[in-house]
């Protein structure tokens, strides 16, 4: 690990204004960032601790929004009773996230910041665009199994690999950004970008900017929440596939219904496509088939990694399933 | 069809490609780590054996005060040291373990003001005023925690290297939210492996605990 200046920050402004130094990070549980420091992918030279800041609870807003500290560790997250009870899809997600020790030391706004598993991002030996850009992609003719089929370019087809960005992306969150410059609000929509020909770039976050807080929309009444993740192994586990579903049935059709799915996309993937399938139809296997079908058009597979094409069609036509039994 | 290639490119040695395969490198890549940790020195050392020679100057050193077991610690330690390496190689409590050192394995389980979490990920100087509690603050020979009482009496353990993370995560897990199955039980100690396969045992010392509690 190479040498960095650690500084603890007193408040948010402080934090801020020590983000603007070159090569500054934040670090708040440190879950993704040590671990890759300790690979030489990560090379801070300026490592702020945000972890004393007033960013860790979570608040009903008067219009009925949920606020979300970005400091809220995953674990206080998902068993928080509002989201328990409005919000389960999320509490669903975040519990079958990583293990319940990193859950209690993962953050929410470092959880939307989450880096790529992909072995060629990790190994800095390899050729990545990713981490070293113009370098090339190993993983396009490599080892690939595991990677993205959705939103791919020539230059990278690593996978987002959170469970809770898909959850907030049904959830359809804002993301709410500090920085010297000011305050600026982000839909999760707009937050992750597609790798195109600059994978190194994955959010809008522009350095020295700081996630300060989440907000979700006021619940949806009546609506049944579900996280499907498919998975190697049945704990502990990165998603091959898995889905987010929000949905509202009403005399038999949908009403609203929401659908991300993760482990396939090379963002959290809201999928309008499978939603305008399904929107106002009457709830029907054959219709969740055909929603499942739109979702995956288009979708591209490299040598391993075709089978994600029927298993995330499965997936959601199970969780589709199961949120309107 | 893209070919499968399966050599290394020219630049890279086999030594540089094993040190970043993550817990599949374990042995490749304790040497850098090791190193970093032995440039943290107590500055009130723990060990009576500590002399001059773990106090030279650490180049770039910062202080921190550790609440480590009950007891203060005011260190001087590199800013890179982990907790993990500051608990093993500055204070010689060894009895937390390091795997994979990539929050893959669970061997470095410690509580942090009650909370288990990897050690390995997370740094020393980040955890000013935190409670640290260890396996070795846990319980004593002459008054086990009742975890520790029911590893022994269950045999949750072969080699014995993941059981003090074992032990620390269902200590930690008897306080959290926990359905009362054994497939529940199973699913909140997923982050603690063990090479063994202890797990059937390890799931009864645990049940065992929570049905007399």
């Amino acid at each position: 690990m190479e040498m960095f200046t650690y500084t603890k920050a007193a408040g948010v402004a402080q934090a801020i204004e020590g983000g603007t130094q070159a090569q500054a990070k934040f670090i708040a549980g440190g879950t993704t960032l040590l671990d890759l420091m300790k690979l030489n992918v990560e090379r801070p030279s300026q490592l702020i601790d945000i972890n004393r800041l007033p960013l860790d609870q979570v608040e009903k807003l008067p219009d009925g929004r949920l606020k979300i500290g970005a400091l809220v560790r995953n674990s206080d997250l998902a068993h928080h009773p509002a989201v328990e009870s409005d919000y389960s899809v999320l509490s669903q997600a975040l519990l079958q996230g990583a293990s319940a020790q990193l859950r209690n030391m993962a953050t929410t706004g470092g959880n939307l910041l989450q880096r790529t598993r992909c072995m060629y991002f990790r190994n800095e030996a390899m050729a990545c665009n990713k981490r070293t850009p113009g370098s090339g992609c190993s993983a396009i003719e490599g080892e690939n199994r595991t990677l993205a089929i959705l939103g791919t370019s020539k230059d990278c087809i690593a996978t987002n690999p959170s469970d809770m960005n898909v959850a907030l992306t049904a959830l359809e969150a804002t993301i709410h950004i500090r920085s010297v410059k000011g305050e600026r609000d982000v839909s999760i929509a707009d937050f992750f970008l597609l790798p195109g020909t600059t994978p190194q770039r994955e959010t809008v976050l522009e350095p020295g900017e700081l996630i300060t807080s989440v907000t979700l929309p006021a619940a949806k009444a009546g609506s049944k929440q579900i996280y499907l993740k498919l998975r190697d192994r049945a704990s502990y586990e990165f998603a091959l596939s898995s889905a987010a579903i929000v949905a509202v049935v009403n005399g038999g059709k949908l009403d609203y219904v929401r659908v991300a799915l993760g482990g396939v996309g090379t963002r959290p993937w809201r999928s309008l496509e499978a939603e305008r399938v399904l929107h106002g139809k009457a709830v029907d296997q054959k219709l969740f088939q055909q929603a499942a079908e739109a979702a995956l058009h288009g979708a591209q597979p490299q040598s391993q990694n075709a089978f994600k094409i029927p298993l995330a069609k499965r997936c959601i036509t199970h969780a589709l399933t199961l949120a309107t039994a | 069809m893209p070919s499968q290639k399966k050599s290394l490119p020219a630049h890279l040695s086999r030594r540089s490609f094993l040190s970043s395969l993550g817990a599949a490198g374990v042995v490749a890549s304790a040497g850098p780590v090791l190193a970093t940790a032995q440039t943290a020195t107590p500055v009130a050392p723990m060990a009576a054996s500590s002399t001059s020679e773990t106090m030279e100057t650490i180049q770039g050193a910062i202080p921190v005060s550790l609440r480590v077991n009950g007891k203060r610690l005011d260190l001087q330690v590199d800013p890179r040291t982990t907790l993990l390496d500051c608990l093993r190689e500055t204070m010689s409590l060894t009895g937390t373990k390091k795997g994979c050192d990539h929050g893959q394995c669970g061997a470095c389980t410690v509580h942090v003001n009650g909370r288990r979490i990897n050690s390995c990920l997370t740094l020393a100087v980040m955890h000013e005023g935190d409670e640290i509690t260890t396996i070795e603050g846990l319980g004593q020979p002459d008054s086990l925690h009742p975890v520790q009482a029911s590893f022994l009496k269950h045999d949750g353990y072969q080699c014995g290297y993941c059981t003090s993370g074992q032990i620390m995560s269902a200590a930690a897990l008897l306080k959290e939210k926990c359905g009362p199955s054994d497939a529940d039980v199973k699913e909140l100690m997923s982050g603690n492996i063990c090479r063994c396969g202890a797990y059937p045992n390890i799931v009864a010392a645990i049940q065992d605990v929570r049905q007399q509690a």
